[in-house]
């Protein structure tokens, strides 16, 4: 997209300038989150960047806040890094508990949302649906309504119904909150799904559940994957619906990087969140790959 | 799929049947319904979900509002004398002995503190003096109950107080939604104004509005210019490009607040870069961090994306056609973006802005991390009187107040974009 070779000195400037802005821009996206990495490998207890790090001296890096991430709340951090030792870190290490639970919250509510959502999806897509408009708003409603107030809600209901610090809980919760992304992801799928292929599939034969899992399912796979990342990545980063309802058993990532953020922030939680970086990348990059996939199936398909 | 599909025309000009001799019309209208239902039963697991999780627990949340039954189960004499009694002046013996009585089972049943906590949302004080008064309360063994009572403590004879139970003897009130909106009762219960030094909330509501308008303005200038780039970049390096904007997108929010912390404090990157650099002096550092610009910046940055794909979507089927066209037409460069390019984009700035602001408006993590006392929005406010003060009648109403206004704008965003045209990624 260079610039045509009639173009005014005007016009010339003009792009410069845009070209900038729009420079500045991908920075202000994008250093915020490279700049976390290096200062994560901080050998003092500061946020910013300390002399012998900008000289580039080993002795200015070290893994130690790796290291706190992996002791904090172990009973023996300071023993013989054996078996025992390994074992005490996998039980009362704060952080990892936060994972261990994290991960668990996650896969669980993401497989209710994407099982849930994807039924829902392929009758809402269907031409027949009555009240199509209305359902659909009151579907993707709990990503709209603002999440303090889903969270208060449920504190009330939750307290009442006994799933106040519970697991259950948190994964309905959390279920709940990553519908929407499956809902929108399917059936954007779905619409540009051929349903002729369903009316071939059963002239041949085969029975509604056959065609389902034979014909419907692999075409839309993608786009249920993708809603089940987004799902699952709600989930993995829902912080107010945890703090309203969860006790301590319950901890997640996100709720000890709260924490972490208001009482004693240290670099560990830039360790913490250089992991969590790492992490959205393996993320994102997976869903590229899937819409590759997709693209690639329907240049197939014609 | 049908049994409709099966139907034979019946070709002797009388009305068309099916094999079996019904009607075709009623055929098709069955075969319709069999297939409404069937749209609605896959539906309907997912749809009991919600109303069980999310519609449900916010419909009775919101209830409390307009409900607080503390005052009136818990003074069940005085409660039903109030119901029934005018208070233009401070009541005579038999609403004391009421009082005396209710309060001596309010002390034994250890609630006297929980009524005061209600009387005193209305009317500060109240709550120590009920604590002081069901105290000393055993000392009262028979009438005249209103002297010894007002010999306790002479709060007792105040006009305003007994005004305020009144209300609260009804276990109906409008009163968290008064004080949401910075009204109050005066001592003779006629609805006024708010004194000017407690009208916070209004002030709040007004807050939340700009900042998240403000947001949605930086997020807008911000990110057409970049959305039409990616718009109009050859796909290689707008893919390129793209994982730019979507990595953030993908990153975990407290991940981005921690970094903007790093960035902005006062010791942060950004000022120690600045005072090395010399454009600023070691006492002049900027303050950027814990007040309204932490919250602009941050949620600016956490909005952007949310701005930049729906831009993004509009702009890619703009054709490019149209603006060479204008030009070779004679328009300067200036009119052929705002009379041909920009109005072609206007359903994605319509959507990307509608978005961001509904966002804005709710979103309460990042102000509470980095807002500071200046940079706190309605939802930290209803956090507080959740998690803090207690006050779960003035929360509930000012989550319905924000929750109304989060719904006439979604209703907008589906009225002007239709919310299954939402896209992500």
């Amino acid at each position: 997209m260079s610039m045509p070779p009639h173009a005014t000195m005007f016009e010339r400037i003009w792009r410069r300038l845009y070209l900038a802005f729009c420079a500045g821009v991908f920075l202000f996206l994008i250093a915020p989150i490279i700049v976390i990495v290096p200062l994560s490998f901080n050998a003092e207890p500061y946020f910013t960047f300390t002399r012998d790090m900008l000289a580039l001296d080993p002795d200015g890096f070290s893994l130690r806040w790796y290291d706190r991430l992996l002791t904090y709340g172990m009973t023996a951090p300071d023993a013989i890094r054996d078996g025992a030792w390994w074992a005490d870190a996998w039980a009362n290490s704060q952080w990892i508990h936060a994972a261990k639970n994290s991960f668990a919250i996650g896969i669980s509510s993401t497989l209710i949302a994407t099982a849930l959502g994807t039924l829902a999806a392929l009758g809402l897509s269907r031409p027949e649906m009555p009240f199509r408009r209305a359902v659909m708003a009151l579907l993707i409603s709990p990503m709209i309504v603002p999440m303090i107030i889903s969270a208060t809600g449920l504190f009330f209901f939750y307290s009442k119904a006994g799933l106040a610090h519970t697991y259950i809980g948190i994964v309905l919760a959390h279920a709940m909150l990553g519908i929407p992304f499956v809902i929108i992801t399917v059936t954007a799928t779905l619409s540009g799904f051929d349903r002729s292929l369903i009316h071939a599939a059963a002239s041949l034969g085969a029975s509604p559940v056959t065609t389902f899992r034979k014909v419907i399912l692999p075409l839309i796979l993608p786009g249920v994957i993708s809603g089940a990342l987004f799902a699952f990545v709600t989930s993995f980063d829902e912080v107010v619906v945890v703090l309203f309802v969860a006790s301590y058993d319950q901890q997640t990532i996100p709720l000890q990087m709260w924490n972490g953020i208001r009482e004693q922030i240290s670099p560990t939680i830039l360790a913490a969140a250089t992991i969590l970086i790492l992490f959205s990348i393996a993320l994102l990059t997976t869903l590229e790959l899937l819409r590759r996939r997709t693209e690639r199936l329907r240049g197939l398909s014609g | 799929m049908t049994t409709a599909a099966e139907t034979v025309a019946a070709g002797d000009g009388g009305p068309l049947t099916t094999g079996d001799g019904t009607p075709l019309k009623t055929a098709l209208a069955r075969a319709t319904r069999r297939a409404r239902i069937k749209a609605l039963l896959l539906v309907a697991p997912l749809l009991l979900f919600v109303i069980v999780t999310f519609a449900v627990p916010i419909g009775q949340m919101l209830y409390l509002s307009v409900y607080n039954p503390v005052f009136s189960d818990n003074m069940p004499r005085l409660s039903s004398w109030l119901r029934s009694h005018e208070v233009s002046d401070v009541p005579g013996e038999a609403a004391f002995e009421a009082l005396a009585l209710d309060l001596k089972d309010a002390r034994k049943n250890r609630t006297h503190a929980q009524v005061g906590t209600r009387i005193n949302y209305e009317r500060s004080g109240a709550t120590s003096l009920f604590k002081s008064t069901a105290r000393k309360i055993k000392k009262i063994k028979g009438p005249p109950y209103k002297e010894q009572l007002l010999a306790l403590n002479s709060e007792w004879g105040d006009l305003h107080l007994w005004t305020v139970m009144a209300r609260a003897a009804s276990p109906h009130t409008s009163a968290f939604y008064a004080q949401a909106l910075d009204l109050t009762y005066d001592a003779t219960g006629n609805i006024t104004r708010a004194p000017e030094n407690r009208r916070i909330y209004g002030l709040l509501f007004q807050r939340t509005l700009f900042l998240s308008a403000l947001i949605a303005a930086l997020c807008l200038i911000l990110g057409y210019p970049v959305a039409h780039l990616l718009a109009n970049l050859p796909l290689k390096y707008s893919n390129l490009l793209m994982v730019m904007v979507l990595l953030p997108f993908w990153t975990s929010l407290l991940v981005r607040t921690t970094s903007w912390i790093t960035l902005l404090q006062s010791q942060g990157v950004l000022n120690d870069l600045l005072v090395s650099v010399g454009i600023l002096g070691d006492d002049g550092r900027l303050e950027l961090m814990y007040n309204q610009w932490g919250t602009v910046i941050a949620m600016t940055h956490i909005m952007l994306p949310f701005m930049i794909l729906p831009l993004y979507s509009v702009m890619k089927t703009v054709p490019k056609d149209f603006v060479r066209a204008a030009r070779s037409l004679g328009a300067g460069p200036v009119t052929a973006f705002l009379r041909v390019y920009l109005p072609q984009t206007v359903p994605g700035i319509g959507a990307g802005v509608l978005l961001v602001f509904i966002i804005s408006v709710g979103y309460y993590i990042t102000p509470a991390l980095v807002g500071g006392s200046s940079g706190q929005l309605i939802s930290n406010q209803i956090a507080f009187h959740m998690l803090q003060s207690l006050n779960w009648g003035l929360a509930a109403a000012l989550g319905a107040l924000l929750l109304g206004g989060v719904i006439l704008l979604y209703w907008l965003y589906d009225r002007l974009v239709g919310v299954d045209n939402m896209k992500l990624g």
